[in-house]
């Protein structure tokens, strides 16, 4: 079953989202990933799981161009993006969070989403102040009442509590007309309310966005993904449904019964 | 460093924003001034203030909202000063095309624009002290440079004899004319920049300061947004390069030297480079120094004099004066609402 869901994905005409081929990233002589081949059809949503130093936030990297790949080709809905710069792989329409929020200490909330929803706009360089019936204010606003943070729309960044701080993480990249986002594990070290928050967020998205989410809690990634993969020592080693994976008695045994991070 | 992350930008931004009142009273004060002001203080130290407050403020737009201190902002300003010398009219006997203010106005600034966009592209690989440490070693080439250089730069000696033009039948030479220049001059960059710190762009670029990573990875070509700050600082340190070249008469390697240039850095320090206002508090105190604190305490001890101001403010408050009066203003203001015996 799970070997002819796999074969049926990698044979698919259909387009994908996302197509990684013997994906690689060394850091000096650290192997940090190796051999990544992965098929990610448009709009599937998919967890990556694997125990900390696994290279589940190095592959975010390779992806978005945070960190270049040193070996393999990326291609995003066809496209090879291998060689395009972050901010040009961005404006096709990639998102993604960071394990570590990435957020703009001195700035408010809504000027955060603001620049996240211009970003991926053509007026990027404007000289003018945006006027609050600014088509990317509007989208601002939209965003910021998806993610729950309409209280703290004049809060500076840096006063945000953490859980806070996740919900902005989301909400910039939910700006602009995303086709597919990495989700850098957006639930660690948030409450149980938090993360039930989460879970309607992300279940609340438009069905053609998809996504990959790193989640070590294998009930959040149950109820968020169609689809599992699994990393160990920059590998991908298992892939296979929420119910497969957790069942399987080695990763049970590599993941599950050891070092859980 | 407890002290720089304790005033949050929020609180000041809000005495700040009610400041429309203070606008209205400082710029009521200095369009007033020259009528108590002798020519002295109208231009040693009025104008002489507002053209080092446009200078400290191209580096404030760089340092307070891009995260870049240039060293630089001298070097510009001199790029603008010895285009206006040898564009125009100069009585050194070397080049001096005799274009017309109008002509020669606007081709300085655009070249000051041009090299301080240079600068940056040159400097913005780096981050934080080699930031620092590669616009000085571009300001020293520079000052070098122009000293050896006859052809261009007239050697050590440089260009004499630079006039400040005379056109609405008004000698823009004389104390008054020229002080209302330098203010128009330096309300209008002030302006400018205190709009566009809540512009697009004005926001991309704190948002560059404060995580060039997540701006990337929101769409942004970072580089080309701090370029571009370059782009529009030098446009400000270009236009106090004229006002510097007409003011002092002549424009000479010393204009552009690394002390002027440590001169600019202290004035947007002592200031403060949060808002916009306070590199031209600071030029206004080290200037008055400048001109007095000699007879004072002489001119051996006076280094050592705006050394331990400098300390001083930067000890106490890291957000400069402007700092201290943003930590005051909560108090004077608990004063004034304390109920009376
Ligand atoms: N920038 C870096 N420099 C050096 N080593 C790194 C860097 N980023 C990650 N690594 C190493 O790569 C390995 C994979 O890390 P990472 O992808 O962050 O793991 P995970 O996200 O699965 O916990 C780890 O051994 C980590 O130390
Ligand atoms: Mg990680």
């Amino acid at each position: 079953m799970t070997e002819s869901l796999a074969a049926n994905r990698l044979q698919s005409t259909g387009a994908y989202a996302l197509e990684l081929d013997g994906v690689a990233r060394h850091f000096g002589a650290l192997v940090a990933l190796s051999g990544i081949n992965m098929r990610i059809a448009a709009g599937e949503r998919r967890a990556v799981l694997g125990s900390n130093g696994a290279g589940k936030t190095t592959l975010f990297n390779a992806v978005t161009g945070d960190f270049m790949p040193t070996a393999g080709r990326i291609r995003f809905f066809g496209e090879d993006i291998t060689d395009l710069p972050p901010h040009e792989r961005i404006r096709r329409g990639l998102r993604r969070t960071y394990q570590i929020s990435q957020l703009f200490k001195g700035l408010s909330v809504l000027d955060s989403i603001f620049l996240a929803c211009r970003g991926v706009s053509r007026r990027r360089f404007s000289l003018l102040r945006p006027a609050t019936s600014d088509v990317n204010m509007v989208q601002a606003e939209s965003i910021l009442n998806a993610v729950h943070l309409e209280a703290y729309r004049d809060t500076l960044v840096a006063t945000l509590s953490h859980g806070q701080q996740r919900q902005l993480e989301i909400a910039l990249a939910l700006a602009g007309a995303p086709r597919f986002i990495l989700f850098d594990e957006p639930a660690a070290g948030l409450s149980p309310t938090e993360r039930r928050d989460l879970v309607a967020i992300l279940n609340a998205l438009p069905r053609h966005i998809g996504y990959i989410i790193i989640e070590h809690d294998l009930d959040v990634a149950l109820r968020v993904s169609e689809y599992v993969s699994m990393m160990h020592n920059g590998r991908l080693f298992k892939e296979g449904t929420p119910q497969e994976i957790e069942a399987d008695p080695e990763v049970q045994e590599i993941y599950l019964g050891g070092k859980h991070g | 460093m407890s002290l720089a992350i304790s005033t949050p930008g929020a609180t000041q931004q809000n005495w700040l924003e009610k400041l429309g009142a203070g606008h209205i009273i400082l710029g009521t004060a200095l369009v007033l001034y020259p009528l108590v002001a002798s020519d002295f203080f109208l231009t040693q130290i009025g104008g002489y203030s507002l053209i080092f407050g446009m200078l400290g403020l191209s580096l404030m737009l760089l340092a307070g909202y891009g995260g870049m201190v240039s060293l630089a902002q001298i070097t510009v300003a001199g790029i603008s000063a010895y285009a206006i010398a040898i564009l125009g009219n100069n009585n050194s006997n070397v080049l001096g095309f005799g274009w017309p203010w109008w002509l020669a106005v606007p081709f300085a600034v655009l070249a000051a624009a041009l090299a301080s966009a240079l600068i940056g592209w040159i400097s913005v690989r780096t981050e934080g002290i080699y930031t620092i440490m590669i616009t000085l070693a571009i300001a020293t080439a520079t000052y070098y440079f122009a000293q050896q250089n006859y052809a261009i730069f007239n050697g050590h000696s440089g260009y004499a004899g630079i006039r400040a033009p005379a056109f609405w039948g008004i000698s823009w030479r004389d104390a008054k004319p020229f002080y209302y220049l330098c203010l128009g001059l330096a309300v209008l960059s002030y302006a400018a920049v205190l709009y566009g710190s809540r512009s697009t762009f004005g926001m991309t670029l704190q948002a560059i300061r404060d995580n060039p990573r997540r701006m990337r990875a929101l769409g942004y070509h970072v580089t080309a947004h701090k370029v571009f700050a370059w782009l529009l600082a030098g446009v400000i340190a270009g236009l106090a390069g004229v006002l510097l070249v007409w003011f002092n008469g002549r424009v000479s390697p010393g204009t552009i030297g690394v002390d002027a240039a440590i001169d600019v850095l202290i004035i947007a320090v002592i200031g403060g480079i949060r808002h916009p206002i306070g590199p031209f508090l600071g030029a206004l105190v080290v200037v008055l120094m400048q001109t007095f604190a000699i007879d004072i305490v002489g001119a051996e001890r006076f280094n050592t004099l705006i050394g331990m101001v400098f300390l001083v403010i930067v000890f106490v408050s890291p957000d400069g004066i402007l700092g201290l009066w943003g930590r005051i203003k909560p108090h004077l203001a608990q004063e004034a609402l304390r109920p009376g015996p």
